[in-house]
């Protein structure tokens, strides 16, 4: 039972229950009714209500005795014909609205029962209004009107209710409650049927309605600040502010209430509105107008005087003024309960202030706007473009009315574009959940139907890839005033620096940036950007492993953008299109990146990818923007001929992780699976060919291609788990990034084909696949086995037996690393790992137990096998 | 004795009219009477009230009233009105 209920009676409890079950079954009903039937039925009503307009202003005028008859018939017309002209091709039935090209549909649905309260400010042109806002949205509408407008409000619901009724409406659609009670509006703003309380009244309405627990539209009082800017059109200012403030005796809360006016054309404005029939006050007679329009207990002002002609109030209060006077203007010297007339004033009472400066008139208007007008109206006059974008900016009101009444200018439709409406949201300045203004998408749940929408793919290299045996000749295409060779000791040593040289275009000035053969640090691209920046280099090429080719896309990217935050750029994210850090697309300097690897693994030549060491914190940082990837790759096996066999072996390995990892990853596609796949074959079949004899040069022509092509698939469907807690553990214990992905490989590989503990959101990939995908590979490389199950077993035991043949220790223990230092830093290598962007296309979700789980399997080495079955049971 | 469904089908013109025919049969119902109204594609205020009062006679007899081929739009209309629960329904 609705609060409050105990109060109430038996029979008006049963009572109102009759009417709520009415206008649900009504509601219900009207479910079933298409568009065509309520528009239908919607302008039947219309045509209805503009019949009766001078009617029922007339009832209005008679019970209310507020405002003026001519005025409310229009309001009548606009509430009907306006709104008509509005909503008569708007859908709120079924589909409202479509965006096939984000794969959203808006569907309508009707709220079921609303219960409405209107004012007695505007009653009729009110109830018409939301009549048929509910049967545009085919909801069912239980009136409650204000007591002193009770029969005027009835006989509109009645005329709206028969003509929807006579078109089709269901039966009980419209129902007015019998006389007015606030416990019986409290019954029914409680009652658990209600879907929707619509309240347009006084405060007290406004916050019952909120106070309710109800949704609400709860559209109350209002303060309507107006600025009467020096440059405005004074004519049209003065014109539009009394027909606004006039209009229906001022009865509408959007009317202006009080004009803040420039020094420079104050005198000659209320010139103005003295010969169009307003009365200046002198002081006195503000003095009197303040107590008597306004009550001083309560700061509001007196029913007395709402909705009242100039003449009436002033004879009433003894204010002698001619017979003609429409407006009673009266200059006020600030805001607040000292100057009563800045409140609200629903009468043709109008304050205005002299402002000294501009700076003074926005201060004043905020005042007004903040002195009970929040979220509801302000109006400027003004042709100062930068005023008036100013004051919108300053003042908390749903609607800003430029050049315009204020009360109808805020209604919508006639002076402007906005929606038009009989109810003004006011936002959170207002207590109001809407600054809107109200229509018939207030009066429904619009349902939004998402269709799966696949991400957007890419596929993104260099532009140049220049492979095969002595590939570097084609270095001479390449025209450079100053080029930078970024290499390290060794590599000048054994002459590889002067075979990139002798191939330069001879105007080519060059010099060698010589670094250390290790990740690079903060201080050695700190050292590379000032030789770039002395040579003023337009090219580099890097020449080297992963590590150098890595420190020149750093190089680079500094020398170019030296603002680039590198602690930023390094911030973690999930998606590399939604990232919330940019690389900086403004670019000082500007400089060809040549890629030469020296060694077949890390395809960085390839790769969006850089990684540095952060000594002070010791861990590798990861870099990510396809601005990294080098402008050519030039993939010359002559470089890797003498690469030690240790060396080809890390790095071969590291190479088979790229592509088994892109090959299973979410973001994997039709474009890099081809690369992956080739990749891995080309691993498993030349890898221990080059490492066993390393001067077959076809076995290295082929890794090193091997390895740029696993490059092509990661760099465009990334790695995964593998990488992360190689990236970790390597940084930890300094041990070369391909050897640290060896001893995760095996156990990755069945922690991945095993069932998720949790699954990785991907819209992309339709099922899980990565058990599949591993299936298919081992079936690539004709490794036998029957189910699934059978084909991953296989895999893992011939990448075990790869890494036994390459001589790799099979165990973190091996390494000579205690259990004891391992136990104490599996924490840290958990949080490093899961803070690794590697692992975000991975196809399983790692839980931080999981990274555990898999360390450990490492440093243990057991068989992974057991690992995966340890997996299936858990 | 096991109750004997009596099957009234309901026609989709003049539902109100069939609906107050059922209620005759329901006096010689025993145990359920299913209405058969999958030729009813809309209903009224009036027809969903005929429906109600026709359900509180069930209840009053212990009979149990069960609504054939009810088409969805009808359905979500019942469930609306919380007439649903009042109803068992068969496909």
């Amino acid at each position: 039972m609705p609060q409050n209920a105990s109060s109430l009676s038996e029979e008006r409890i049963a009572y109102l229950e009759g009417l709520v079950r009415q206008a649900r079954t009504a509601a219900a009903v009207f479910t079933q009714c298409t568009q065509e039937d309520v528009d239908r039925i919607v302008k039947q009503m219309v045509l209805a209500g503009l019949e009766k307009a001078q009617h029922l202003a007339r009832l209005a005028i008679e019970e209310t005795r507020l405002g003026v008859l001519e005025d409310k018939a229009i309001k009548n017309m606009v509430a009907t014909e306006f709104v008509y002209d509005y909503v008569k091709d708007k859908r709120t039935v079924g589909a409202i609205r479509e965006f096939p090209e984000r794969g959203l549909v808006e569907v309508a649905e009707p709220i079921g029962v609303i219960f409405s309260l209107t004012p007695i400010t505007n009653p009729t042109s009110t109830v018409l209004f939301k009549c048929i806002m509910a049967i545009k949205t085919r909801n069912a509408v239980i009136f409650s009107p204000h007591p002193n407008a009770w029969r005027c409000c009835t006989e509109a619901v009645r005329i709206m209710y028969e003509a929807a009724l006579k078109h089709g409406a269901p039966e009980g659609v419209f129902t007015c409650l019998e006389s007015h009670d606030l416990q019986d509006n409290a019954y029914l703003m409680r009652h658990k049927d209600v879907g929707l309380i619509d309240a347009t009244g006084g405060p007290g309405a406004v916050k019952a309605a909120y106070s309710s627990g109800k949704p609400a539209l709860g559209v109350g009082a209002g303060n309507t600040p107006v600025y009467l800017e020096k440059t405005a059109d004074l004519d049209m200012a003065v014109v539009d502010i009394i027909t606004s403030k006039t209009f229906d005796n001022g009865t509408i809360c959007a009317s202006e209430q009080t004009v803040v006016i420039d020094d420079e054309i104050y005198d000659l404005v209320l010139e103005k509105f003295a010969d169009l029939g307003s009365h200046i006050c002198n002081e006195p007679e503000t003095a009197l107008l303040s107590r008597t329009v306004i009550d001083p207990a309560t700061g509001f002002m007196r029913p007395m005087a709402v909705g009242q002609k100039a003449t009436d109030i002033a004879r009433v209060i003894g204010l002698s003024v001619r017979p003609s006077t429409k407006l009673l203007i009266a200059p006020i010297q600030g805001v607040g309960r000292e100057h009563p007339l800045s409140a609200e004033k629903l009468c043709p009472v109008l304050a205005v202030y002299r402002a000294k400066t501009a700076d003074e008139a926005f201060k004043i208007c905020v005042d007004v706007n903040h002195a009970g007008g929040l979220g509801h109206t302000a109006v400027i006059f003004s042709r100062n473009n930068d005023i008036i974008c100013k004051f919108g900016e300053v003042i908390n009101a749903g609607r800003i009315i430029v050049n315009s009444p204020g009360s109808i200018g805020a209604m919508g439709g006639v002076y402007n574009d906005m929606v038009p409406t009989f109810s003004f949201g006011c936002g959170t300045g207002g207590g109001n959940s809407t600054t809107d203004n109200v229509n018939v998408y207030h009066y429904l749940n619009i349902k939004r139907v998402a269709r799966r929408t696949p991400a957007h793919m890419w596929f993104r290299i260099p532009s140049q890839i220049y492979f095969n045996m002595n590939a570097v000749e084609n270095l001479r295409q390449f025209v450079s005033r100053s080029t930078i060779i970024v290499s390290n000791p060794s590599l000048e040593q054994i002459g590889h620096v002067d075979v990139v040289r002798r191939h330069l275009p001879a105007e080519t000035t060059v010099h060698v940036a010589v670094i250390p053969d290790a990740e690079p640090e903060a201080k050695v691209v700190t050292q590379g950007v000032e030789t770039l920046n002395f040579y003023r280099a337009d090219q580099i090429i890097a020449l080297g492993g992963g590590s150098m080719i890595d420190a020149a896309k750093i190089m680079k990217l500094k020398y170019e953008s030296p603002e680039a935050d590198l602690e930023q750029l390094a911030a973690p994210f999930l998606d590399i299109r939604k990232r919330v850090v940019q690389y900086p697309t403004e670019k000082v300097n500007r400089a060809r990146l040549i890629a030469i690897p020296t060694t077949s693994g890390t395809g960085s030549e390839i790769t969006p990818f850089a990684v540095m060491f952060d000594k002070q914190n010791g861990r590798k940082v990861t870099f990510a923007d396809y601005s990294l990837t080098p402008d050519v790759a030039i993939v010359d096996p002559q470089f890797v001929l003498s690469m030690p066999r240790g060396l080809t072996a890390d790095t071969g390995i590291d190479c088979l992780t790229h592509a088994l990892e892109a090959a299973v990853s979410i973001y994997a596609s039709p474009y890099t699976d081809s690369s992956a796949l080739q990749a891995i074959q080309l691993a498993f079949k030349y890898l221990p060919i080059a490492y066993e004899n390393p001067q077959d040069e076809e076995a290295r022509t082929m890794m090193h291609n091997a390895a740029s092509i696993a490059a092509i698939a990661f760099s465009n469907a990334s790695v995964g788990v593998n990488h992360a807690l190689a990236h970790a553990f390597g940084a930890r214990y300094g041990v070369a990034h391909g050897r640290a992905n060896a001893l995760m490989l095996p156990h990755v590989i069945a922690y991945n084909a095993s069932v998720p503990t949790k699954f990785m959101p991907s819209p992309n990939q339709r099922a899980y696949s990565a058990h599949i995908r591993y299936a298919q590979i081992g079936d690539l490389l004709r490794l036998g086995g029957n189910t699934v199950d059978e084909k991953v077993k296989k895999l893992v035991a011939a990448i075990e037996q790869l890494l036994d043949r390459l001589a790799f220790p099979r165990s973190i223990a091996e390494l000579g690393i205690s259990r004891e230092d391992f136990e104490r830093a599996v924490p840290d290598l958990v949080k490093i790992a899961f803070d690794d962007p590697s692992w975000r296309s991975n196809p399983r979700l790692p839980l931080l137990s999981e990274l555990q789980e898999l360390l450990w399997s490492a440093y243990q080495g057991r068989p992974a096998a057991e690992h995966a079955a340890r997996q299936q049971s858990a | 004795m096991a109750p004997i469904a009596l099957i009234f089908k309901v026609e989709g013109n003049g539902i109100g009219h069939a609906l107050r025919e059922a209620g005759e049969k329901l006096e010689k119902a025993e145990g359920q009477l299913v209405l058969d109204v999958s030729a009813v594609h809309r209903i009224d205020p009036a027809a969903l009230k005929a429906l109600e009062e026709l359900a509180g006679m069930a209840e009053g007899k212990r009979v149990k009233l069960a609504l054939r081929g009810v088409n969805i739009d009808v359905y979500r209309v019942l469930k609306l009105a919380r007439l649903a629960p009042r109803f068992s329904f068969l496909s």
